[in-house]
């Protein structure tokens, strides 16, 4: 194996690590205020993917090879905009009935989940599409011998903004240490005035909104298709269990091991690669059950 | 509930009725009441781990899978005969479960239902890429059915359901005589209160373990009825949604009943395949029912008939 062989792979893993730290972040967030375990959280990716979709079929013409970075923003807003809602409208109606059912969360979120994915089959039908993206994200950037596709670079950038904003927001502000409190303990965070009805609809907003826009952005060059809810799920999860539910840093380093795991996985053992995903992470819960910087 | 004479009665009845009218059923009611006797075996093998012990598997599938997958490869490549191949199914499912349970009992709650999540997927991951093995996507097709040496050919639908119920009967048999024994009783209290039970000197872990590895035994006897059945295994059998069906089968028929289990998996498959007859939108009805057991009927059919009687 050369070193290029090394280096563009381990670039192809981080970006794809990138992408699931948007995925992931939300869905651990979630699960630390909430102790919801999402099984929906996919389709918020999917249906992220087409909502952006059709917002630049709406906003540049639909055979164009690229795109307005107006049209692919307001693609990304949009998608986020509408996920956050109908996360918002899930939480409030249906989830928030069912404190501390395990079970029942788990069979009403996949619930949701055939749903969505029906409803997105009705809807857009079942051709997959891509997203076109602005042209001065289309090119390569050459380093030598190497050349990166600046679609990659872009999704890393992207996660490493909303990483830093993330752990501002949590680290540095009030509304960031209420969450932490909530949490460390919802009951105690209850009693000392904090709002955990509130915060948790705030978050699911916000794990929604996040999803979604990965999903906009994944679009681009994953695709969006049916049964990208799906496939995108179990990687999450994979993500928030190496991590550690409900940590920050947890979905950091969970989302750039797994990315760097599967593409790796995929290049040197194609037919073991899922088994080279779940095995480690079989192996990591073993020996510390809670993930790599989970608390019980 | 089985110590109830009125179940057992019940029970006597229905099979008596469903075995009387058979051979005068069409072929297609006949393969769904087929059908649902295996995944009646499912259903009540996750019974024994969720409504039992306690515990929300969430990788139930990979067991019946593991066992599915066995007797496709077995009887394809190696031509192997229904005892043969019912001993390794049920092993393999067995060992896959021994195994797996050494790392899941370690955890609870929603840990248990993760771990259990993340093992599933490790063997789904194998179906769908050991292509060489598994055939990946595609399947296994041509599975034959079994031949016994009777007099009848497994080949039609009829001696073929006879087969299931009377498998679906030995299996709801060894799996209540197990829940109504000293140890099943023990596995009652862990799910009541796990701390007490260890107080009280009970080997919590090994209950559990055990617990653990006889219902991926009997989810491995479903899944080597359902590769016969079917005639093709793909990682669809293994997936994540098929092992949340199962709990769903359970939670709609009431955990903790073993009957109720198996009577929410005959209303499961009846009403997947009627409804994909009329409609193209099963899922969405499907994912409707999901939704409308939990905010109607959380503790299942067993639980609103029990509260009217009572």
């Amino acid at each position: 194996m050369s070193s290029e062989f090394w280096i563009i792979q381990t670039f192809n893993g981080l970006s794809y690590g990138a992408l699931l730290f948007l995925l992931a972040s939300g869905l651990s967030l979630i699960f630390g205020v909430m102790r919801v375990v999402n099984l929906a959280h996919g389709s918020y990716f999917m249906l992220g993917g087409y909502v952006g979709l059709s917002i630049v079929w709406l906003t540049s013409s639909r055979q164009a090879p690229s795109t307005t970075i107006w049209s692919f923003t307001s693609a990304v807003l949009a998608g986020a905009v509408a996920i956050g809602l109908i996360g918002i409208g899930m939480e409030r109606l249906f989830l928030r009935r069912l404190p501390g059912q395990t079970l029942g969360q788990v069979l009403m979120t996949i619930g949701f989940a055939l749903i969505f994915q029906d409803l997105a089959l009705l809807i857009w039908g079942g051709d997959p599409y891509s997203i076109p993206v602005p042209r001065f994200l289309q090119g390569a950037v050459k380093a030598g011998a190497l050349s990166f596709p600046a679609y990659r670079i872009f999704i890393i950038v992207v996660a490493v903004v909303v990483a830093a904003l993330l752990w501002l927001a949590l680290d540095q502000t009030r509304a960031g240490a209420r969450i932490r409190a909530a949490v460390d303990d919802g009951e105690m965070a209850q009693g000392v005035g904090i709002n955990v009805p509130v915060l948790s609809q705030a978050v699911f907003a916000l794990g929604a909104c996040l999803a979604a826009a990965g999903g906009v952005i994944g679009g681009a060059f994953l695709g969006v298709y049916p049964g990208a809810d799906f496939e995108v799920l179990p990687y999450a999860f994979v993500v928030v269990i190496v991590g550690g539910l409900g940590s920050l840093p947890g979905a950091m380093v969970g989302s750039l091991l797994v990315g760097l795991l599967d593409n790796f996985g995929k290049a040197l053992f194609p037919e073991l690669s899922y088994f080279t995903l779940f095995a480690p992470m079989a192996l990591i819960l073993a020996l510390r059950p809670t993930g790599l910087f989970g608390r019980a | 509930m089985m110590r109830r004479p009125g179940v057992l009665v019940g029970v006597a009845v229905v099979v008596v009725a469903a075995a009387a009218v058979a051979p005068w059923l069409p072929s297609y009611p006949l393969t769904l009441l087929t059908q649902a006797m295996i995944v009646a075996i499912l259903a009540m093998s996750l019974d024994v781990l969720l409504g039992f012990t306690g515990l929300p598997s969430l990788g139930h599938a990979a067991y019946f899978g593991v066992a599915a997958y066995a007797v496709a490869i077995l009887t394809t490549e190696r031509q192997s005969g229904f005892v043969v191949c019912l001993i390794a199914g049920v092993v393999f499912a067995a060992v896959a479960a021994a195994l797996f349970g050494l790392i899941a009992i370690r955890a609870t709650g929603t840990y248990f239902l993760m771990i259990t999540l993340a093992l599933g997927m490790v063997v789904w991951g194998l179906a769908f890429r050991w292509v060489s093995l598994t055939k990946g996507d595609n399947g296994i097709s041509g599975v034959p059915r079994p031949d016994l040496g009777l007099p009848w050919s497994f080949w039609g639908p009829l001696p073929f359901f006879y087969l299931s119920l009377v498998c679906a009967l030995v299996a709801l048999a060894l799996l209540a005589l197990i829940v109504a024994s000293p140890f099943g009783m023990s596995l009652k209290g862990i799910r009541e209160s796990e701390s007490r039970m260890r107080i009280l000197g009970y080997n919590v872990w090994l209950h559990k373990y055990l617990a653990f590895v006889i219902a991926g035994t009997f989810a491995g006897f479903s899944g080597v009825l359902w590769a016969y059945y079917n005639g093709f295994v793909s990682p669809v059998d293994v997936q994540l949604v098929t092992s949340v069906e199962a709990l769903l089968m359970v939670a709609l028929g009431g955990q903790g009943t073993l009957l109720g289990p198996a009577v929410g998996a005959a209303l499961i498959v009846f009403l997947k395949n009627f409804v994909s007859v009329y409609t193209k939108r099963w899922l969405l009805i499907l994912g409707a029912v999901y939704i409308g057991v939990i905010l109607f009927a959380p503790r299942g059919l067993a639980g609103a008939f029990h509260r009217r009687s009572s």
